[in-house]
């Protein structure tokens, strides 16, 4: 076999749904089924997974660090709002996909200003858009409502048929059908050669230039698509939630939302979705015990994440399943130890 | 006319206090290359100890004052030993993601101990109200600050061109190996130098209680503050981020001013403009390492 057929047999191999794959999205559409009375908050968790997908495309698959994505959440969620508030779009999935659109605009025009430098570059320049954007919104308060917010939306049946009810469940089911799609997409794209060659570039900047990658546009290109995740996640917020106010931009949001993929770990699509469940029951957990302070515990767990060493973390959460899988089946492990971004 | 020049005084009290704030990340961040976004938590801790001293426990402000910088000293040198020095070889979004955790820890530790609200601290009346010259209003507590950290500029820069010490961190900083073969301590000079830095913060964030108002989102509002200092002032000499507060400090403060629906929004603008054009920073090098 030669080498070339070798490598497109393995990265078949890994494009292929798994049966835990499978079993996973049957989980989360079950949990809609088992769980009537927590619509709200599987919403939220939902919203969330969404955004740590689209952060997990730049930092796990292209190794862009990024402290601002909340530009690009908030830019969806002021658009969607916008868009509904003033009965431009009332068809939520159309505003959906043109608040995307608007922040893949911006995505697209930031990415320029992120592929320049280095990390420590980057790191600034995606924390300074965030916060220019933030202090826009706020500046333009007769368009944002300022520190107010955009209130008094009211959202259209999806599709003209189903209403949004005031348990959340259409709210619910229309986030879940949006990330799946979603997820989707973003499958096809990371087992394409196109995000093989990002692979190749997170690695290694300078060899795959070498081999005639074109880095700065696959970048620029996978920072767009990011953007565009970003953006509907945002205006998913919106739409379930029917507010929008200058805390998308916040850099709390920005932060919280690394602790998800660390939590969850990068580069295989799956960890800001298991990273947005954690997240999401550490904080419930963390309020309920200090109802003002789970900040601190949120930082705690950040510090002790990052002591421990992510990848030896992920191993020891594996341990029991892989023990088990190994026993059952008798091979190898299936799940396998998430790809390090160093 | 006399309104620009008070304009112009207060902006470099401003930019003079940025300094002392932000010097010690000058030397973490541009010099050993390690992000520490917690810089700030410091400062607070600083802020927070002379306030304690002064309006709980009756001391004067001046001797409140050094006991700033001594315990923020004292807090970053225990941090750097137990925690930050396993740090300093691991990937720059584990320094990003662990000084957040310690800066959010931070942030909720002091709104437990002392409350969500702003502090202010008792002046002396000596340093209250402000005295004319020429018709230029210039407030006494802000030309105090100038003179403190003017002279703290000037004995920095001594210290590092022409001391023993500042020849063995510029050599540890150059190449560490190197100056680890010819027997420079290099861990212990970066320890030492963190532990100064974290001081300096302190001593800025008690004197900045006053003009820059001291919560406990101290380290989140001014993180990205002390990071323009850094990025754009880069980092071959303590005079580029000088340089670089004394601009930000008289742009804040004349945007503040003349256009002061426009906000932040000038600042973050031309750091943005600053980062694409130099990457390196305005008085920049190629990055060490």
């Amino acid at each position: 076999m030669t080498a070339a057929s070798d490598v497109g047999y393995h990265a078949q191999r890994q494009a292929r749904w798994h049966y835990g794959e499978v079993a996973f999205w049957l989980i989360v559409l079950a949990c809609g089924f088992l769980f009537p009375s927590r619509y709200l908050i599987m919403t939220d968790i939902l919203r969330l997974a969404l955004f740590a997908m689209s952060l997990d495309l730049i930092l796990g698959y292209a190794g862009i660090v990024s402290l601002g994505h909340a530009a690009f959440f908030g830019v969806g969620a002021y658009a969607a709002g916008l868009l509904a508030l003033h009965g431009i779009i009332n068809e939520p999935v159309l505003a959906l996909v043109v608040a995307g659109l608007a922040a893949m605009v911006l995505g697209f025009g930031t990415s320029f200003l992120v592929i320049r430098g280095v990390d420590l570059t980057r790191l600034m320049v995606t924390l300074g858009i965030a916060l220019l954007l933030e202090a826009l919104a706020e500046r333009f308060s007769n368009v944002t409502g300022g520190t107010d917010g955009l209130q008094g939306i009211e959202m259209q049946p999806i599709f003209g048929q189903i209403p949004f009810d005031m348990f959340g469940k259409a709210g619910f089911f229309y986030s879940l059908a949006v990330l799946f799609v979603l997820f989707l997409l973003a499958r096809r794209v990371v087992h394409s050669p196109f995000g093989l060659s990002l692979r190749a570039i997170k690695n290694n900047p300078l060899r795959a230039a070498a081999i005639g990658i074109p880095v700065n546009r696959r970048l620029i290109a996978i920072y767009t698509l990011a953007a565009f995740y970003a953006g509907i996640a945002g205006a998913l917020f919106t739409q379930t939630t029917a507010i929008a106010s200058l805390d998308v931009f916040a850099f709390e949001r920005s932060a919280d939302l690394m602790l998800v993929l660390v939590i969850g770990g990068t580069g295989y699509l799956y960890g800001g979705l298991i990273g947005a469940v954690v997240f999401r029951m550490l904080q419930e957990l963390f309020s309920t015990i200090t109802p003002q302070y789970w900040q601190f515990w949120i930082g705690l767990v950040l510090v002790v994440i990052v002591l421990v060493g992510r990848q030896r973390l992920h191993r020891w959460v594996l341990y029991v399943p892989n023990l088990i899988i190994r026993q059952v089946a008798g091979r190898k492990a299936v799940v396998a130890v998430p790809e390090s971004d160093t | 006319m006399t309104a620009i020049l008070t304009n112009l005084f207060d902006g470099v009290a401003y930019g003079m206090l940025l300094f002392v704030l932000a010097c010690g990340l000058a030397v973490t961040l541009g010099l050993m290359n390690f992000v520490n976004l917690a810089h700030g938590a410091f400062a607070m801790a600083g802020g927070y100890v002379c306030m304690v001293l002064v309006n709980r426990m009756g001391w004067p402000f001046f001797a409140a004052l050094p006991l700033a910088f001594v315990s923020a000293a004292a807090i970053g040198i225990v941090l750097e030993r137990s925690l930050y020095r396993h740090l300093y070889t691991r990937s720059h979004l584990d320094q990003v993601l662990f000084t957040i955790g310690l800066t959010f820890m931070s942030v909720a530790a002091v709104d437990y101990i002392q409350g969500s609200s702003r502090v202010f601290i008792n002046l002396p009346a000596a340093l209250q109200g402000q005295f004319d010259v020429f018709g230029i209003g210039i407030g006494r507590y802000r030309l105090m600050i100038i003179v403190i950290c003017g002279l703290l500029t000037i004995g920095l820069q001594m210290v590092l061109a022409k001391t023993r010490f500042g020849s063995r961190l510029r050599a540890a900083v150059d190449d560490p190996r190197a100056a680890s073969g010819l027997g420079i301590n290099v861990p212990q000079v970066f320890a030492f130098t963190f532990a100064f830095g974290c001081g300096l913060a302190g001593l800025g964030g008690a004197l900045s209680a006053e003009i820059l108002g001291l919560d406990p989102y101290f380290p989140l509002k001014f993180m990205i503050y002390f990071l323009i200092v850094v990025t754009v002032g880069g980092s071959s000499s303590i005079t580029g981020p000088f340089l670089a507060s004394l601009l930000l400090g008289i742009g804040d403060v004349a945007g503040k001013y003349y256009v002061p629906k426009m906000g932040p929004f000038v600042i973050y603008t031309m750091m943005i403009v600053i980062l694409i054009w130099r990457p390196n920073g305005l008085f920049g090098r190629t990055a060490a390492r």
